[in-house]
């Protein structure tokens, strides 16, 4: 009886560690993550600051750059937005709400044979300019689409 | 447990598209609920794809992506059979990743 318990309270002390192990593991990556994670940026309250912290301070607007998005969304939770970008070594593609109480949504950075396309669906709290950022070859571009928005989708 | 991504890659010539759907709530930090409090923030902060191995995609997201988020992306110079990989994690740690082969055109 006596071994049977030692061998058990062995075997839960091994699970024990194993999964402290496994927590402190997945910490870990989780901070390599985040700090890979725009914070500034994604924390900007204005355009100008979004810009900045994307490290755009001169932009250049290009009619290679188109977004996809509907004229007037009638649902702002729901917004359809796609960016192609047909300017050549096209790095990164951010996405960026003007009036949302944090402007930038997300930020795409495109490697190894990915396209200058991305499609996704963000979320507007009313109708303003959608912006798409595009770095190539360490350059930044610009171009902007008004969306209307009918009930706004941030509360 | 997170739930499974739902992922459909097509080969359309030599360029591969990826269409994802994930399985998140999204929340704003904003929201409140029934009982008049905030629901905390609880978004997918980062998402990498990957073909054959290689990140061809490493997006970075806030909140203002939608709940249960659409991610559609072309790859270049994929063949049928090859592996597509998509891996989210959220501000909470929480993470996925689903694998699947790009199929050939129909």
């Amino acid at each position: 009886m006596n071994t049977l318990r030692r061998s058990f309270l062995k075997l839960a002390g091994g699970v024990g560690t194993l999964a402290a192990a496994g927590a402190a593991g997945l910490l870990e990556s989780t901070q390599a993550w985040a700090s890979n994670w725009n914070k500034a940026g994604f924390e900007s309250k204005a355009l100008a600051d979004v810009l900045n912290n994307l490290g755009a301070a001169n932009t250049v607007e290009s009619k290679d750059i188109v977004i996809t998005a509907p004229d007037i969304a009638e649902n702002g939770a729901v917004v359809p937005v796609a960016v192609t970008s047909r300017i050549p070594n096209t790095q990164q593609i951010s996405i960026v709400a003007e009036k949302n109480p944090f402007p930038l949504a997300a930020t795409f950075d495109v490697a190894n044979g990915g396209d200058g396309y991305v499609s996704t669906r963000i979320k507007m709290g009313q109708t303003s300019n959608v912006w798409a950022v595009v770095k190539a070859d360490g350059k930044f571009f610009t171009a902007k689409k008004e969306v209307k928005v009918t009930v706004g989708g941030c509360g | 447990m997170a739930e499974p991504m739902k992922i459909r890659a097509t080969l359309q010539g030599d360029v591969a598209d990826v269409r994802i759907l994930m399985l998140h709530p999204m929340e704003t930090g904003q929201r409140k609920d029934a009982k008049g409090e905030i629901v905390p923030l609880h978004f997918i902060q980062s998402v990498v794809v990957t073909h054959n191995g290689k990140t061809v995609l490493d997006a970075q997201w806030s909140q203002a992506v939608s709940r249960n988020p659409f991610l559609g992306l072309r790859v270049k110079g994929a063949k049928a059979g090859d592996k597509v990989s998509v891996t989210w994690v959220d501000n909470q740690g929480e993470k996925r990743t689903d694998e699947v082969t790009v199929a050939a055109a129909s």
